[in-house]
């Protein structure tokens, strides 16, 4: 299927969102587009499969949108959550472009509805996806294919020829061969490494076996370790990622959106010996979310468990796996495989440090401890109403923050600190450059859609500009 | 790690306890809330209940756009196929609901049943206009008002049809009965106008047949499907036919006015429209049907899904075949085949696929009530 006599003007690593939109844009200015896609078709287009929205800047409220969110505002937010660590010119340009994203992806088939249930927080910001990220992926996928594009999948890229700072192919591992394909331009869409335990370890050493991997099994981080082994400058810490507490009980793989629990704040969380190591109620969910991944990965055997009582179980939304339940805490321990005594310590020291308080969970209410360390500062409410339940949890890596350095053009940026001729990156194997750190929800698509869409107009450009013989479509 | 999920509500069959997980997932997940009112419905609920499952299985319209739109899908681990579990609870719901009980066996082997009912009908049909008549009647050309009562006397024919769907209509409405206590629904919410205005309108547009905006997904993925049409066509084409009935009966009654109708008669008209809707539609959705992706299908309820679509089309064809050629001697047998066609229609309406029609509408009255109550627009 893949041959090696055509030499194509784009070759597209990866098949998600960022690959995508590179591919159709790439395909709309005239250029002939190869996308190879490492996963077989079900599992196409990575963690693009399991999320729901995106963010994009606009100056008035939309059908499926609550009010105006202005592009300032948005960069407020992306200085907010990176602590300052983005490159305000990228960032600044990405935002921008963001405001015309929303009508293009449309454009592409893409459907948005209001925001989903339980994620009210998100409904001036954020554009879901009718029927979630599989759905967003189908429209484009249909799209690219009508317009011409060349779709493989079982494609992974596992070579490439790079001299200095010009690509001249990729050899492809498909249908048992591998095969050089060679391309005039390049474009990196595979996402980050996430899925590389072995690549998780070199940052985090062993305990990284202990780790669930939300998204794909695919996004090993092959081109973009070959990338930087290439001579491309790397951004972004390489020993982070985006980690947070999800069910245990989780696959090791691909479990998506689902394995998430989101009531920390609702109970205590307490590590295998029955210890509390964190305030629970430190600010609200939404705000505090990303950092328990990280929390837990610390604890022994990189496991913890929420535990709450029958007060709180319909405060928050319904999880995959229902929680373990016992009528005492020493049957709950039991269940959960941790010492009862300890667990009923832990408890009664918790409820004795509890003061009185008006219970708000809409809000930073005054309920909280006194007292005991860690402190729980809102939403402490005394464990003693049976049945008790409990949550199980492990860290669950969602992305990687390492990438390659790009400019505004979507081109690689080489080591040496030029642009690389014909390179060009887009998605997660890039947000390292505006999301040096943490994380604002529907960023992730934000980022691979306007430098995908960049890469791909940029690539076919290029293509036009050095070889007029190449004609449009 | 000794942990397990610690008690599964029990269910009373496998395919209800596979629709309680998979609620349970997509309640965890909410990604296909936007697509059909099945979503909603559902997150309304935090457990399901045998009724509340049987609730949500009607009202599924079968678009196939949340297992396209699924990232857990086979062949993911979580299995989750939701198209496919809900059609097969509500197939099963069908015959839990049957009045009288003892003929739930009919949707056993739906399509046999009814074929064989259909067959000994006709033949009853044949054999009486024969027997009541010299056989030779039956290869006569009748012409001329109560050209057709010269085969068989008005009012049998009206005692005979009437009597059969009075009977319809009473193990429906036992049915419909069963099927509301089952879901736990009160009776008021049949009262409220609210409610039934709106069911009456998403019924009658199929709102919920469209992959959520874009268009059902039938074969694969892409949402090329043309069912909602075809069953317009269906639908309407029905409706219509059971107008001309309608108004043949009250010429003949009020009017005094005897079959056959001139063609540009109102009878003749609303059922030659309808009966080319009867046609079209039902051979379209059998042509989809073939289509379907199997991954989508019930798989095991086939034949009684092909013997609804192969009655309509038999009732259409025999009653446009009577009209064209109801001056010829071919009229007696085509009367015949018609008639016992009809009859065995109406007499196993309460005992095959017509009943999601109305199933499906009722769980549609439950939805307006829910969704008004919850605010929802
Ligand atoms: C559970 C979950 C929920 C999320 N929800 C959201 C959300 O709602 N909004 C949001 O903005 N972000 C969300 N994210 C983050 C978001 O998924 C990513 O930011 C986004 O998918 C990145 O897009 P991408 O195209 O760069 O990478 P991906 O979508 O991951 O695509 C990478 C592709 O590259 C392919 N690939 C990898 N290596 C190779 C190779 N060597 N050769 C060929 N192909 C290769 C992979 O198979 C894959 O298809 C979520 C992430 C997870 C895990
Ligand atoms: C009252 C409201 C009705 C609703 C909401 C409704 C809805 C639906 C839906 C969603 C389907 C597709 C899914 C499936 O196969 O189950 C369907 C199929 C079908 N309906 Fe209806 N229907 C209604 C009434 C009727 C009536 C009155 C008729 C004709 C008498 C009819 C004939 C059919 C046929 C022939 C099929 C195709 C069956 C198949 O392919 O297996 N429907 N209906
Ligand atoms: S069908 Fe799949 S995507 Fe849709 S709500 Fe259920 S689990 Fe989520
Ligand atoms: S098949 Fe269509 S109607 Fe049925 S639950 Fe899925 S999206 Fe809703």
């Amino acid at each position: 299927m893949i041959g090696a006599s055509t030499e194509y003007d784009v070759l597209v690593a990866g098949g998600g969102n960022a690959a995508l939109c590179a591919a159709i844009s790439a395909r709309r200015a005239g250029a002939s587009v190869l996308v190879v896609e490492a996963a077989p078709r079900f599992y196409r287009g990575g963690n693009t499969r399991h999320t729901r929205n995106m963010r994009c800047a606009h100056d008035a409220a939309t059908e499926t949108l609550s009010g105006p969110y202005f592009e300032d505002e948005f960069f407020d937010d992306l200085l907010r959550v990176t602590g300052g660590n983005t490159d305000e010119d990228l960032a600044r340009m990405m935002i921008a472009e963001s405001k015309r994203m929303l009508t293009w992806i449309a454009e592409q088939g893409v459907r948005f509805q209001p925001s989903l249930g339980g994620t009210l927080s998100l409904g001036r910001t954020n554009s879901f996806f009718l029927g979630g990220g599989r759905a967003m992926l189908n429209a484009l996928y249909r799209t690219a294919e009508s317009l011409g594009v060349e779709v493989v999948y079982d494609a992974e890229v596992v070579g490439l020829d790079i001299e200095g700072p010009q690509f001249r192919s990729a050899r492809v591992r498909h249908a048992g061969r591998e095969t050089a394909v060679r391309a005039r331009t390049f474009v990196a869409a595979s996402g980050g490494f996430e899925a590389n335990i072995e690549w998780l370890k070199e940052g985090w050493g062993e305990i990284a076996d202990n780790f669930l991997i939300r998204g794909t099994p695919y996004n090993r981080g092959t081109v973009l370790k070959m990338l930087i082994n290439s001579g491309v400058r790397h951004i972004g810490d390489p020993t982070q990622c985006h980690a947070v507490a999800i069910d245990a009980r989780a696959p090791k793989f691909d479990g998506g959106i689902i394995t998430r629990l989101d009531c920390v704040v609702f109970g205590i969380v307490v590590n295998k010996h029955a210890e509390r190591f964190y305030d629970e109620g430190e600010d609200v969910w939404p705000k505090r979310y990303a950092i328990w991944g990280r929390l837990v990965a610390a604890q022994p055997d990189q496991i913890a468990y929420i535990v709450f009582d029958a007060s709180s179980l319909e405060l928050f939304m319904p999880s995959l796996f229902p929680p373990v339940q016992a009528s005492t805490l020493g049957e709950l321990a039991g269940k959960l495989g941790i010492e009862a005594t300890a667990l009923e310590r832990t408890v009664a020291a918790f409820n004795d440090a509890v003061r009185p308080g008006h219970f708000d969970h809409t809000s930073l209410d005054d309920c909280r401890t006194e007292g005991i360390e860690p402190q729980k500062s809102h939403w402490a409410r005394r464990i003693e109403q049976a049945p008790f339940y409990a949550y199980p949890v492990r860290p669950g890596i969602t992305f990687t923050y390492l990438g390659v350095k790009v400019d505004r053009r979507a081109r690689m940026v080489m080591e040496d600190g030029r642009p690389a001729d014909n390179m060009f990156a887009a998605g997660e194997i890039m947000a390292g450059n505006v999301l040096g750190q943490g994380y604002a929800a529907g960023i992730g698509m934000t980022i691979g859609s306007v430098f995908g869409r960049i890469a791909g107009r940029e690539a076919a450009a290029l293509v036009s500009s050095t070889c007029p013989s190449s004609e449009a479509a | 790690m000794n942990i397990h999920a610690p008690f599964e509500p029990a269910h009373a069959t496998a395919s209800l306890a596979e629709a309680d997980r998979l609620m349970t997932v997509c309640n965890s997940c909410r990604y296909c809330e936007g697509l059909c009112a099945v979503f909603p419905a559902m997150e309304m609920r935090r457990a399901f209940s045998d009724g509340d499952l049987n609730y949500l299985a009607n009202l599924c319209h079968s678009c196939g756009a949340c297992f396209h739109d699924c990232q857990f899908s086979p062949p993911h681990e979580f299995d989750v196929n939701v198209p496919k579990t809900l059609a097969i609870v509500r197939n099963d719901s069908y015959r839990a609901y049957v009045w009288p009980r003892a003929f739930s066996g009919l949707f056993h082997r739906n399509g046999l049943a009814i074929s064989l009912i259909a067959a000994v009908s006709v033949a009853v049909f044949v054999a009486g206009f024969a027997a009541w008549h010299d056989p030779s009647v039956l290869f006569d050309a009748h012409t001329g008002p109560g050209a057709f009562y010269k085969l068989m006397p008005h009012d049998v024919m009206a005692l005979l049809f009437g009597a059969a769907f009075a009977y319809a209509i009473v193990a429906l409405a036992m049915g419909v009965r069963n099927f509301w206590k089952d879901i736990g629904e009160p009776l008021a919410t049949l009262g409220e106008p609210a409610s039934l205005w709106q069911a009456i309108k998403d019924a009658c547009s199929l709102r919920h047949l469209d992959g959520g905006g874009v268009g059902c997904m039938n074969e694969d993925e892409a949402p090329t499907d043309r069912r909602r049409l075809y069953h317009h066509m269906t639908f309407y084409g029905f409706m219509l036919c059971f107008a001309a009935t309608s108004t043949a009966t009250l010429y003949h009654y009020v009017l005094g006015m005897e079959a056959p109708y001139p063609v540009y008669d109102l009878p003749v008209v609303l059922g030659t429209i309808g009966g080319i809707g009867l046609l079209v539609g039902p051979a379209g959705l059998l042509h989809a049907k073939w289509r379907r992706d199997p991954v989508l299908k019930d798989g095991s309820r086939t034949g009684m899904d092909v013997a609804f679509l192969a009655m309509l089309f038999l009732t259409s064809l025999t009653g446009l075949l009577l009209l064209v050629l109801r001056a010829t001697p071919a009229m007696g047998l085509l009367l015949a085949l018609h008639l016992g066609v009809v009859f065995s229609l109406f007499v196993t309406m309460p005992y095959g696929k017509f009943v999601h029609g109305i199933y499906r509408f009722l769980a549609l009255v439950r939805y307006a009530r829910e969704k008004r109550q919850i605010g929802g627009a």
